[in-house]
């Protein structure tokens, strides 16, 4: 490593002495460049470390690329010439080009290449030496990427060089991260000052999260005696900043299978609420919205290729549609003949979901089927100590857009006036000359239609098989008999509670003994509450 | 009291059905074993655990049919009983195996020594003796039963919370008993067994004698519910099921009757898991799972729910249907299936054996019906002025 520092002071040396602005400023000629790049192929690797050091030290931006695909070992040169080159595909293949000019050079061949050997010894020195060289390049991208990466390593071996690049940069928030990495790095020399180790350690503190943690945790052991209850306080602090995230991570975690479970529920709550029907074959109708979702996909990635980030959005229309006339098909065929049997209707759409289920594993085979995220749904963001994805997060917006429209469907529509009615009395309600049947039918369609589009929204996180279904199938029924029936906010806040509890319980107990738990909690509920959290009042509810 | 009780239980059709299950478990086992090979009467030895398996499957479908056919409990959970009865039996069998497993440890099964455990737990004491072992297979699932059905009868947990419940309460034991720290094996469960009283369980000897035991199980079992279904205790059960409220008006305890067919149905279904267990040679957790455990609810409405032949003749029928189907074309049984239980619940409300009265009363009922005005339904359903929505 003496050797790498000697030539990096030589490298900062020769860069300041020149005058130059900015190193990277420096331009050297092609016929002055392309000998120092040839002489990283002969000798040893000894030899390599030194062609490095003087290619750093040209301080050219050309050498950037060289050194990474050096790194990458992809490096090659002509063994009658000792030229070297790059070519234009992975393992010597491709067209043959010069680094320094990217000119082609036709008269070369893959035949009499070999490869620049590269140890790992030698891409330490390469990494150093290509953070080096973005670390004071022009452009800002490059310099904020190279002070990241430092930061994430904090090898002490480049304090220098972030020393004379905190004090050539101009754009404050670079220079911050640049200082944060020293500060990292300061943690991690125990015979820097004391006055250097009270000065970084509120910087690293600033960083905030796990990776802040552990680097304080380390230096706790090799700083000096003097500044230990300064980091110790540090510590401290983080870990309680840590302890407010991780609780916050699980709210998070709870809300968003809180709404999973909101939309495979609540399509199920109103049916049971408005006909008292159980519908086993509620999971197989989102599971057939999400391979609606992936019929779709396949459709437009044949025909249509840029309408892909579309695709959601024609979708959810599409899934509702035929999981609601599906829906309607179910009612009207089977369920309809079996009014005031609610047992036999669970048992009727049982043996539905089987044919479903079954039918799809003929159509679609029982391959597992993957639906692509649309790019606005992929990727994550961090918010403060969360890191939230796209695409749950836009679930759980869904979720809630599903259950208010479904709330201003119910209040304001006149087949939501109807639905309420029967929800409350039955008979009544026929007796007022409301079309009994034809409200069973629409709650059916709608229930289902709402499942369908849960299938569309579950088609985001995870795979598509035809068992899909049935995953969520027994976690719904679960939500709906906890919030009880005849009230949408039931359902809701079943949905959120039990998705919550779930992800609370998780860490301690782990995922399996955790859904015993609450599997356990809700029997035991059930027999304070028999009709749920939210009963219907009223005498129709009395068996 | 009991011989009273036993007489009354057997002047009924139920006399018949013991009478035959007897003949078929003397008849069964010696055409296995009397007969020589290749004679045409003779059962072929595979042939004995099947039938046993499918007698031990009626003898749960009849246990649930005590509590749904007779109680108007519609448990989605019996499957659950099954399965604890069959870990009870799986343990003792288990512990047969002693150093012949292949690790050779006298005490620990294989699976626990393969967990790196030092000492057996707790609940494993004792299931080497077949009398503990047997006590367990009636005590679990018994105690289980009454502890969950006193919890949900007393707060009145009725219908389809009750079967979403029970639903909850398999899948729970399900989760559970995939998980290797509860110590029955994990998700492989209990296998490999032996013997069984000392005589190899794969004998022939040793099969005839499962399925004599099991079906002269069947056949007390067929007394025991006969007993009860014509008891006064019975006639109240009967009315529970058809009117909750107003038998609890009348001043009866609905929530001990509805506990007491529980709490017998699962010991029912217990001892049939314990029999089922040995004859298949496994147990895993997938016997929780609660897909089986509606399965048994169709094999006892096939049949025809509230008698007593009907769950036997409906467990039997459905699963040699199922043997044969997964046999010859594997993927349309579940179509068959799924088929059979809309086909059941829309047109065979009392089943097979209702089907017979069924067609009976049908041309009366014909004539009636004629008379009757239509139902508010079909007047809406016929003389919609409007188009259908959604069509």
């Amino acid at each position: 490593m003496n050797a790498i520092s000697l030539l990096r002071t030589i490298a900062l040396f020769l860069a300041l002495t020149l005058g130059l602005a900015s190193p990277a400023q420096a331009q050297v000629a092609d016929a002055e460049l392309t000998p120092l790049v040839d002489a990283l192929a002969p000798g040893n690797f000894k030899d390599r470390e030194a062609a490095i050091g003087v290619l750093v030290a040209t301080g050219d931006p050309r050498v950037v690329p060289v050194l990474e695909v050096l790194l990458e070992g992809e490096l090659y040169f002509d063994e009658a010439s000792g030229k070297v080159v790059f070519t234009s595909e992975a393992g010597g293949e491709g067209t043959i080009s010069d680094p320094a000019t990217g000119a082609e050079l036709p008269d070369l061949t893959e035949d009499g290449l070999d490869k620049v050997k590269v140890n790992n010894g030698l891409r330490r020195v390469l990494r150093t030496a290509i953070g080096q060289m973005t670390l004071l390049s022009e452009d800002p991208g490059v310099r904020l990427f190279a002070a990241q990466s430092i930061l994430r390593d904090a090898d002490p071996a480049q304090l220098e060089l972030l020393d004379s690049a905190i004090a050539a940069e101009t754009d404050a928030s670079i220079r911050r991260v640049m200082e944060q990495a020293r500060a990292a790095i300061i943690l991690k020399t125990p015979d820097a000052s004391v006055e250097d180790w009270q000065a970084a350690i509120p910087v690293v503190q600033a960083i905030g999260g796990r990776d802040a943690l552990n680097t304080l945790t380390t230096a706790l052991n090799t700083a000096p005696e003097a500044v230990k209850p300064l980091i110790q306080t540090a510590i401290d602090g983080l870990a309680r900043d840590r302890a407010v995230w991780d609780v916050a991570q699980n709210v998070w975690f709870g809300i968003s299978l809180g709404s999973v479970l909101l939309l495979a529920a609540i399509g199920l709550a109103i049916t049971f609420g408005v006909m008292g029907v159980i519908n086993m074959a509620h999971g197989e109708m989102v599971m057939l919205g999400a391979y609606t979702t992936f019929v779709v996909q396949e459709v437009i990635r044949q025909n249509f290729p840029g309408l892909f980030d579309w695709s959601l959005a024609i979708a959810l229309p599409l899934a509702f549609l035929v999981t609601g006339l599906i829906g309607i098909a179910i009612e009207r065929g089977v369920i309809r003949f079996l009014y005031g049997r609610p047992l036999e209707t669970l048992l009727a759409t049982w043996g539905l979901s089987l044919i479903i289920q079954q039918a799809v594993q003929r159509i679609f085979t029982a391959n597992i089927r993957e639906v692509g995220n649309p790019t606005w749904m992929s990727g994550s963001f961090e918010l403060g100590g969360l890191a939230i994805t796209w695409n749950r997060f836009y679930i759980v917006i869904f979720a809630l857009m599903v259950f208010v429209a479904l709330l201003l469907v119910l209040k304001y529509t006149a087949i939501g006036l109807h639905m309420r009615a029967v929800t409350q009395n039955r008979r009544m309600a026929s007796a007022m000359g409301i079309r009994t049947p034809l409200v069973d039918a629409m709650t059916f369609g709608l229930g289902s239609g709402i499942a369908g589009l849960a299938g569309v929204a579950l088609s985001q996180i995870g795979n598509v098989s035809p068992n899909l279904g049935q995953g969520y199938i027994i976690d719904s029924f679960m939500v709906v008999v906890f919030g009880g029936v005849g009230n949408l906010w039931g359902t809701l806040v079943g949905a959120l509670t039990l998705g919550i509890a779930n992800k609370f319980i998780e860490p301690y107990a782990g995922a399996v003994l955790g859904k015993i738990i609450i599997l356990v909690l809700i029997i035991l509920f059930i027999q304070r509450r028999p009709r749920g959290l939210f009963a219907l009042k009223g005498r129709s509810i009395e068996a | 009291m009991i011989t009273q009780a036993l007489f009354r239980a057997l002047d009924k059709k139920a006399i018949w059905i013991v009478a035959i299950l007897l003949v078929v478990a003397i008849a069964v086992p010696m055409s296995n074993l009397m007969l020589p090979e290749g004679h045409p009467l003779r059962l072929p030895n595979y042939a004995v655990p099947l039938f046993g398996k499918y007698l031990t499957f009626a003898m749960l479908a009849l246990a649930l049919d005590l509590v749904w056919g007779y109680c108007g409990i519609l448990s989605l959970g019996h499957g659950a009983f099954f399965a604890i009865g069959g870990y009870a039996m799986g343990m003792y069998l288990m512990r047969q195996i002693g150093t012949r497993g292949v690790y050779a440890n006298p005490i620990l099964p294989d699976f626990m020594v393969f967990l790196n455990w030092k000492e057996l737990p707790w609940y494993w004491y004792g299931m080497d003796n077949f009398w503990i072992a047997m006590l367990m297979v009636v005590l679990v699932p018994g105690l289980l039963a009454f502890v969950f059905g006193f919890l949900a009868f007393r707060s009145r947990v009725t219908g389809v919370y009750l079967s979403i419940i029970t639903q909850a309460m398999t899948y729970a034991l399900l989760l559970a008993f995939f998980r290797n720290d509860m110590g029955f094996g994990g998700n492989n469960g209990l296998t490999d067994f032996k013997d069984i009283l000392g005589q190899s369980i794969s004998a022939p000897t040793t099969r005839a004698a499962l399925f004599a035991a099991s079906a002269i199980a069947l056949a007390i079992a067929v007394l025991a519910c006969s007993m009860i279904v014509n008891s006064k205790l019975g006639k109240v059960m009967v009315a529970v099921r058809d009117a909750e409220s107003r038998t609890r008006f009348l001043g009866y305890r609905v929530e001990y009757v509805k506990l007491f067919a529980f709490v017998v149905s699962a010991i029912i279904a217990g001892i049939a898991g314990a029999l089922y267990v040995p004859q298949v040679g496994i147990i895993n957790p997938s016997e929780f799972d609660p897909a089986n455990s509606i399965e048994v609810v169709i094999w006892t409405a096939v049949g025809g729910r509230g008698t007593i032949i009907g769950p036997i003749i409906g467990g039997i029928l459905v699963n040699v249907g199922k043997s044969y189907f997964t046999g010859a074309f594997p993927e349309y049984w579940l179509f068959a299936l799924g088929a059979l239980f809309v086909v059941t619940t829309l047109f065979l409300p009392k089943g097979i054996v209702g089907l017979i009265g069924q067609y009976r009363a049908a041309t009366t009922r014909r004539e009636q019906h004629d008379r009757d005005a239509p139902t508010p339904m079909q007047v809406e359903a016929g003389a919609d002025p409007q188009p259908k929505p959604a069509e």
